[in-house]
C-alpha cells in the first residue's frame, strides 16, 4: 500500500526538532532510518501529519570512546555500530547480536537510536541496552536528561521519551575484565524477528559465574530480565543439574505472550534452551 | 504544512530534478517519475527486497526511503549498473546457472550480491544465504543463486567451482 500524505519538514538542527515538535505535538513523527516507521507508514498502520527527518542534522551519528563508555548517537546506522572496532572491543554483546537484525540493506539504512526509541519488545538492541546497564541521552527544549535503559522502557513501544523530546544518544559502559557477553535468539528465518532471544552479561571467572544480567526480547512488553534466575548462577560452574535448575526458574519468572508463532509455554521452554546454548560456552564447558 | 518537496540528485550518474509529494517512495519515483522499472515493487513494507537500489554505495529498501530523503544522494538501480557493466560476470552467471526464472527478484538480487562480493569477498555458502535473506526468491529455492555467485567470483574469492554443493 502507498502511505497517506503527510508533510515532511527537514530538520537542520535539534532546535528545529523541538520547535517542530511544539507545533505539530502528537501529529509530528521523527524520522530516523524510517526502517519500522516507513513500513508503517505504508500499511497505514500511523497516518501522521508531518514526519521530522532527522537524518542531516549534525552530531547525531558516531561512535566515541568516552573513557568508561562508548557513546553511540542516534542517529549511527546500524551497519557503521556492525563495523565499528571500538563497539566490538568494548561492548561484544551489541556487534554479536548486530547481525540478526533484520537483513544488509535494512541495516545500511536503520539506526541504532530509531531501533531504541521505537521499542518494539521482539528487537535485539533494546534488550542489549538493558542487559548491559546503558544510559539514553534525551534532549528537549529545557535541556537535556539522562535515564537508565531498566528505566527507559514502559511498555509495548512506549518509552521514557516525553512530548517534546528526542533521544540523542546511548552510552554503554565499557565491558570490564572478568566479564562475557553472550548472544542468541530464535529465528525462523535468517533476518526475522526473533521468536525469543537472550542477552547475557555476565561476570565469569575459572568457569565460575558471578554476578551480572539476563535479558530477553520477545518474551513480554519490553525487554525483560530475569533477575531471579541470573542470582542462581552466582558461584556456580556450568552442569547438567544448573542448567535443569535455570530452565525450570525461568518457568516461573517469565510470563511470556502468545502469537502466530509460539504460545507462552514454548516461549518459556526455548528461553531455557537459549540460556544453556549460551551459558554453556560462556562458562568454557 | 507543503505536501510536495523539491529534489535534485544523481540517479545512475545523472542529474535529475523533480518536485515530488512527500510521502512518494523511493523505488515509485524511480518508477513512474523518472520511469527507471527495473526496480520493483514487492510487499512495500521493507521483508522482499524486490525494490533493492544502491543509495551513496550502499543498498538500501527503495519502499522505506522517502524520495525526498534522497535529495542530494547518488542513486543506482539495475539499468545503471548493468550499463557499466560491473555485474556482468554476475549476471552471466546468473544465466548459466539458471538462478532466476520470473525474474522478479532478480535486480533486487544482483544489487544485494554486489555489495556482498564487496564486503565480503570470501563469503561462504552459508554467509551468502545469510547475507541474501532479505531478499526472496520464489522460483529457484536459491540453491542455482548461491551457485551463481560462487561462479562468478571464482579466481578471485575462495570459491570451490563445485556445481550443486549442497548448503
Amino acid at each position: 500500500m502507498k502511505p497517506a500524505p503527510y508533510g515532511y519538514a527537514r530538520a537542520a538542527t535539534l532546535d528545529d526538532v523541538f520547535s517542530l515538535l511544539a507545533e505539530h505535538g502528537e501529529d509530528a513523527k521523527i524520522l530516523a532510518g524510517g526502517q519500522s516507521l516507513m513500513a508503517t507508514l505504508n500499511m497505514r498502520l500511523s497516518e501522521p501529519e508531518v514526519l521530522i527527518d532527522i537524518n542531516r542534522i549534525d552530531g547525531l551519528a558516531g561512535i566515541q570512546d568516552t573513557g568508561d563508555t562508548i557513546r553511540i548517537g542516534a542517529m549511527t546506522r546500524h551497519v557503521d555500530v556492525e563495523e565499528s572496532d571500538v563497539i566490538a572491543t568494548h561492548a561484544p554483546l551489541i556487534t554479536a547480536a548486530m547481525e540478526h537484525v533484520a537483513h544488509p540493506a535494512i541495516r545500511n539504512r536503520g539506526t541504532f537510536g530509531g531501533s531504541i526509541a521505537f521499542a518494539d519488545p521482539a528487537a535485539e538492541m533494546p534488550a542489549c541496552a538493558v542487559a548491559l546497564g546503558a544510559t539514553m541521552h534525551i534532549a528537549g527544549k529545557g535541556g537535556t536528561r539522562d535515564i537508565p535503559a531498566t528505566d527507559f522502557f514502559k511498555g509495548l513501544y512506549e518509552t521514557a521519551i516525553g512530548e517534546g523530546e528526542i533521544l540523542t544518544a546511548v552510552s554503554v559502559p565499557k565491558i570490564t575484565a572478568g566479564w562475557k557477553s553472550g548472544f542468541m535468539e530464535l529465528a525462523r528465518r535468517h533476518g526475522d524477528y526473533a521468536i525469543i532471544g537472550l542477552c547475557a552479561h555476565l561476570q565469569v571467572s575459572d568457569g565460575k559465574f558471578g554476578d551480572g544480567s539476563l535479558v530477553f526480547f520477545n518474551a513480554g512488553d519490553r525487554p525483560v530480565s530475569a533477575p531471579l534466575t541470573a542470582a542462581l548462577l552466582n558461584e556456580q560452574n556450568w552442569s547438567d543439574e544448573l542448567s535443569e535448575k535455570l530452565s525450570a526458574s525461568l518457568k516461573d519468572e517469565l510470563d511470556p505472550p502468545d502469537d502466530l508463532n509460539a504460545d507462552g509455554p514454548m516461549r518459556k521452554h526455548l528461553a531455557g534452551v537459549l540460556v544453556k546454548r549460551t551459558l554453556a560456552p560462556m562458562a568454557g564447558a | 504544512m507543503d505536501k510536495n518537496v523539491d529534489i535534485s540528485l544523481t540517479i545512475n550518474g545523472e542529474k535529475v530534478t523533480g518536485r515530488v509529494e512527500a510521502r512518494t517512495n523511493l523505488v515509485d519515483f524511480l518508477r513512474y517519475d523518472v520511469g527507471l522499472t527495473g526496480s520493483h515493487v514487492g510487499c512495500e513494507h521493507g521483508v522482499c527486497g524486490a525494490c533493492t537500489v544502491r543509495v551513496d554505495g550502499r543498498i538500501v529498501r527503495g519502499c522505506l526511503m522517502a524520495a525526498a530523503q534522497a535529495d542530494g544522494a547518488d542513486v543506482w538501480t539495475i539499468e545503471g549498473v548493468t550499463e557499466t557493466g560491473e555485474m556482468k560476470p554476475l549476471q552471466e552467471a546468473f544465466v548459466e546457472r539458471n538462478a532466476l526464472q520470473c525474474g522478479f527478484c532478480t535486480p533486487g538480487m544482483l544489487l544485494t550480491i554486489a555489495e556482498l562480493m564487496e564486503r565480503k569477498p570470501d563469503a561462504s555458502r552459508d554467509e551468502i544465504r545469510e547475507f541474501i535473506s532479505g531478499n526472496y526468491c520464489r522460483c529457484t529455492g536459491y540453491q542455482a543463486i548461491v551457485d551463481a555467485v560462487e561462479m562468478a567470483r571464482k579466481g578471485t574469492g575462495k570459491s570451490t567451482g563445485a556445481k550443486g554443493d549442497s548448503a
